[in-house]
């Protein structure tokens, strides 16, 4: 339970880590939270050579929203989302799905880009991400780079992200006020990680769902967003009848993976009943 | 009667609570660090281990002197398996210590041990029940061929004609799987070599420190007085810390060996992989019910997986025979065929922990009854009342004597208080909107505080049993009490404390109780079997009583009265009926510096007694109301209810804290804990992401009603009562969701319910989430 002997940085500023980045690249990790990364180095699963503490770059500690949406720099922690970052649905989701993040104190350190980064496939910043549509701004001495959600996650613990680059911003697109939004998780304890969720997001207008966002997580190598099932709800009223049929269609569609808490059979059920509530959440 | 029955702020609190308490990890100072190489496989031949260049490292072959650990039953059905300290040949289990490394400090020990490499020829492991007691199944020790260590039989004289004359026979299949008692504090031992005496000091985390003390100097062939163990403050131990493992072995040799202080401080995978492990058990029950719900015979066929090695002393018989004794419970059974088995495979070694059997045989009776209520249609209280025992005292067909208890009444006051048709109507009328509550019922009795006897029917090699306490008053008037007991949480101090205060006439705050050292305390065996208040207490009580017998005789010789009519209150000796009084401080120094005044006594005050009792039953109801989410399988309880009996309470306060900490264990054991082994042997549940353990959003607030029978089989009148909420709560928990459940007509026999167990037989009973 010690880790691997290390040698330890601690930039003081962003382009310092970047060349330190571009200097160590698969040798060195970097230490954000160190909520995933320590615990995994203790275990001596991960075994880095050199650690960059980014801890100290204030200029990635900010959150603001703008017209195109919420920008949330790399060192935000799950707390920040205690309280709601912006008006309207978009804060009060992230609120939500915040408390449902490991317990207090990890959230005090925790943050969503090294989420993002560590791609666990039931981490909940993961399933908003994807079924939001975020985009992840990428930095490294070669310049920034801009990555659309769907090209990020590679598969359990992997990503698009090269040796040398760090994840500066996560970018998610604006929420009007015409949106409504539902989560729904199914974990063993208050603060594990999730057995299967889903998070639903819907304009409606005049009783029609106009523009629908359906992901489900923590039941396959990464987040699902479900566009085909996104598809099926735009231009209907989100009726009890038809919520049904879009998570029976999820159980069909979705390949469960197994593990010691939940055998593929079982998550099926979970999905299928995530999809249900958040759907039936938001059209309420 | 002073300070008997008051909830006392616990003695041990002070320090505790801010942070003043020490553990062996507190003590270790500059102590070289100790780390184990460990199996990373199951089973299979050790072909060689590379040891890096320069590195202090200790295998098997350094320690070809040192004896294996063999604990004995003397029983023709038992195997004495030896485990080797550190094993030269073979592997038994993934985590078993090959190999030991010293280095200066714990990370630099562990970079070694990454270094050391073993090689093994794999052979295929034996994991579970099934596959160890399968025809042609592999020996895992070639002594047992038939992977059968212990085996117990018994069958009553009647028991054929029970079952020609039931009317109706519930057979069951029950299953309990493996736990770990996950104490916070794991294990960890710090061995000071002294150079001048050549004496070795062993600070352990362990609940048995005479028994350490014997089980080394034994191990090493060294007289015991050359050894003295410690056990500091100890961070829980639940059972898993009254065995002697190799590893504390290893520490002392090595003391020995290189004349310096090492320390090993146990990491948690360790303490999952490779400390001990409990509750692996399967049991098929079939119940011979008379028409109106009486059971007039029970056969039982009880196996448990207790994992590579037997443990050290109680032995590995220690779940089936137990199994094999208490399976009727509280129950009034008149005829019984059991066998019970200790199997062995290629897993962590069972040891006792917390309720030791008795949850999982509660649990297969409290189910065995509900499911043939069911058959018989009578009402689940009312078969319960038609077979608890209720005249004593009660011989059960295992020869158990039980002493007087409540049972009968535990549950109709715990029936009463959850207000049963208020909550059937409920249930009734949530149920219509989807929503499924259940209400589960457990009765059970609970034997505890035994002596000598109970553990020599056993057959052990070793007998514990009784307890010797000195109580020493000093010339001021304040006392020490020298326990052999060891409590590690439990809040014992305060409570002999509270004992000896009436005893003596004195405040609690002014007696000193020692424990945990074997230099100061006389030999005894530790805290474990829900024993200590029964039977350390005891002993208490008893010399402390021969002290005040002396305090008496030179009260009534300085105030010129009869003894008899001398008696100890609020620090004072009065003569009854009358004002006079001497302060006992002043009886004691002149117990001490006037001795030649007091014929026929002793100088000074210091008395010892023993107390090797029976045993006393302790009894209770749990009732648990649960909500079950049927599309998810999650349980939620809403109310949790305990009344119990366990006699005289002498710290209420701290009763209700064992019951509460041993419901949440219970209800962990019904919902949430569970060792996964994959058929290859590794263990997949190394870590608290996996080994789930309930937090408090889990565990509901718990309701606790007391009920006092006075039994004479306990000198203080407290009974037993470390263990029931353990043993009590997955079977509440369990009747509870069956009871949710009942609409699909659907029956658990599996702990721990899990959300993917439920959703199971959910989706087996037809209850789909997909249209
Ligand atoms: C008990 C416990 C329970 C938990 N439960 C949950 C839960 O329910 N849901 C959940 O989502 N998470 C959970 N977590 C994980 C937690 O949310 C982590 O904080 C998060 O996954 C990682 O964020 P971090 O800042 O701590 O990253 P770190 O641990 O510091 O790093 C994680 C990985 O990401 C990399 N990394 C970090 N930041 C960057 C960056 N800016 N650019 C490039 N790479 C980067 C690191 O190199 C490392 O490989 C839990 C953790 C614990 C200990």
């Amino acid at each position: 339970m010690k880790p691997s002997a290390f040698d330890y940085f601690r930039p003081a500023s962003l382009s310092e880590a970047l060349a330190l980045l571009a200097k160590y690249k698969d040798d060195c990790k970097i230490l954000a939270g160190g909520q995933s990364l320590v615990p995994a180095m203790n275990f001596r699963l991960a075994r880095p050579a050199i650690l960059i503490d980014i801890n100290d770059l204030g200029e990635l500690d900010y959150i603001f929203a703008d017209d195109n949406g919420l920008h949330i720099g790399a060192l935000t922690r799950h707390a920040a989302f205690h309280r709601r970052v912006v008006d309207g649905p978009l804060g009060a989701l992230l609120s939500k799905v915040a408390r449902h993040i490991a317990h207090y104190p990890i959230r005090q350190r925790g943050t969503f880009a090294g989420s993002l980064a560590h791609a666990d496939p039931a981490s909940e910043w993961c399933l908003v991400a994807t079924a939001l549509n975020a985009a992840i701004v990428a930095k490294s001495i070669r310049g920034d780079r801009r990555i659309s959600v769907g090209d990020f996650f590679n598969g359990t613990f992997a990503t698009d992200l090269a040796a040398d680059e760090l994840l500066a911003e996560i970018h998610l697109p604006a929420m009007g006020p015409g949106w409504r939004t539902g989560f729904f998780e199914f974990s063993r304890r208050a603060g594990d990680f999730a057995l299967g969720m889903a998070l639903a997001a819907l304009r409606i207008e005049d009783g029609i769902v106009r523009e629908a966002r359906l992901g489900v997580g923590g039941v396959a190598d990464r987040a699902i967003r479900l566009e085909s099932l996104e598809d099926g709800l735009v231009g209907h009223a989100a009726s009890p009848e038809l919520i049904d049929s879009i998570a029976r269609e999820a159980w069909a569609l979705v390949t469960p993976v197994g593990d010691i808490h939940a055998s593929p059979e079982y998550r099926r059920d979970l999905i299928a009943t995530a999809v249900r509530r958040a759907l039936t959440e938001a059209a309420a | 009667m002073n300070w008997i029955g008051r909830s006392l702020p616990r003695l041990e609190d002070p320090s505790l609570l801010r942070g003043h308490g020490s553990y062996v990890a507190d003590r270790i100072g500059k102590a070289a660090s100790v780390r184990f190489v460990r199996s990373p496989l199951a089973s299979g031949a050790i072909t060689g281990i590379e040891i890096p260049p320069g590195a202090t490292v200790f295998t098997g072959r350094d320690l070809s002197d040192v004896k294996p650990i063999q604990p004995i039953l003397h029983r023709p059905d038992y195997i004495a398996i030896g485990q080797p300290v550190l094993p030269v040949d073979r592997v038994a289990f993934c985590g078993q210590a090959i190999a030991v490394v010293v280095a200066e400090d714990a990370a630099l020990a562990e970079d070694i041990a990454d270094q050391v490499f073993v090689d093994i020829d794999t052979t295929d492991a034996i994991v579970d029940l099934d596959t160890a007691l399968a025809p042609g199944a592999a020996p895992v020790h070639p002594e047992a061929p038939s992977n059968v260590l212990v085996e117990g039989r018994m069958r009553t004289a009647g028991f054929d004609r029970a079952f020609a004359d039931a009317a109706e026979i519930v057979a069951l299949d029950l299953r309990s799987h493996r736990q770990s008692a996950a104490p916070m504090e794991g294990r960890g031992g710090l061995a000071e070599y002294d150079g001048v005496s050549g004496r070795v000091t062993l600070t352990a985390s362990v609940q048995m420190p005479h028994m350490l003390r014997t089980g080394i100097a034994d191990a090493l062939g060294m007289p015991e007085s050359e050894l003295r163990v410690i056990a500091p403050d100890v961070g829980g131990g639940f059972g898993q810390k009254m065995s002697l493992f190799p590893e504390y072995i290893v520490l002392v040799w090595l003391a020995r060996k290189l004349k310096r202080s090492v320390a090993w401080i146990e990491d948690r995978r360790e303490n999952f992989t490779a400390s001990a492990h409990g509750r692996d058990q399967a049991f098929s029950l079939r119940g011979a019910f008379a028409k109106d719900g009486r059971l007039l015979g029970l056969e039982a066929d009880l196996r448990s997986n207790v994992g590579a090695f037997s443990c050290y002393p109680v032995t590995c018989g220690v779940e089936p025979l137990m199994a094999l004794a208490e399976l009727p419970g509280p129950y009034d059974l008149g005829e019984y065929g059991v066998r019970s088995r200790g199997v062995t495979t290629n897993t962590c070694m069972m040891a006792p922990y917390r309720g030791v059997s008795r949850p999982m045989l509660t649990f297969s009776m409290e189910r065995l009854m509900e499911v043939a209520a069911k058959r018989l249609g009578i009402d689940a209280v009312e078969i319960r009342r038609r077979n608890l025992i209720g005249t004593f005292p009660h011989r059960s067909p295992t020869g158990l004597v039980y002493d007087e208890g409540s049972y009968l009444q535990a549950m109709e006051t715990a029936v009463k208080a959850i207000n049963l048709p208020a909550f059937r109507a409920r249930q009734t009328a949530l149920r219509k909107r989807n929503r499924h509550l259940g209400v589960g019922l457990s009765v059970f009795s609970e034997r505890t505080g035994y002596g000598t006897p109970a553990y020599a029917a056993r057959g052990m090699d070793i007998v514990p049993g009784y307890e010797i306490v000195d109580c020493t008053m000093d010339p001021s008037g304040n006392v020490v009490l020298r326990i052999g007991s060891s409590p590690h949480g439990q809040g014992l101090k305060t409570s002999l404390a509270q004992l000896v205060g009436d005893e003596l006439g004195i405040e609690p705050q002014r007696i000193r109780v020692v424990s945990g050292d074997t230099d100061a305390t006389p030999y005894g065996w530790g805290t474990f079997a829900s024993r200590s208040m029964v039977i350390a207490g005891g002993a208490s009580k008893l010399a402390a009583g021969q002290v005040a017998g002396k305090l008496k005789a030179i009260a009534a010789h300085l105030m010129e009265a009869s003894p008899d009519d001398i008696t100890l209150e609020n620090g004072l000796a009065r003569v009854s009926n009358s004002n006079r009084t001497t302060e006992i401080g002043a009886l004691a120094r002149a117990a001490y510096h006037q001795s030649h005044k007091f014929k026929g006594l002793s100088p000074g005050l210091h008395e010892s007694a023993v107390y090797d009792p029976g045993g006393t039953f302790s009894n209770a109801c749990h009732v648990a109301i649960v909500e079950v989410d049927i599309e998810t399988g999650g349980v939620r309880i809403e109310r949790f209810l305990v009344v119990e009996d366990a006699g005289v309470l002498i710290n209420p306060m701290i009763v209700d804290g064992q019951i509460a900490g041993g419901v949440a264990q219970g209800i962990a054991n019904a919902l949430f804990e569970e060792m996964i082994y994959d058929e290859n042997g590794n263990l997949l549940t190394a870590s608290f992401a996996d080994y789930l353990l309930p937090t408090s959003a889990e565990i509901p607030e718990i309701e606790i009603t007391h009920m006092e029978t006075v039994s004479p089989e306990s000198v203080t009148k407290a009974k037993g009562v470390g263990e029931g909420g353990a043993i009590g709560a997955p079977a509440a928990v369990v009747n509870a969701i069956v009871d949710a459940l009942s609409p699909f007509g659907i029956e658990l026999f599996e702990l721990p319910a899990t959300p993917q167990r439920i959703r199971e037989q959910l989706r087996k009973a037809g209850v789909s989430v997909h249209g």
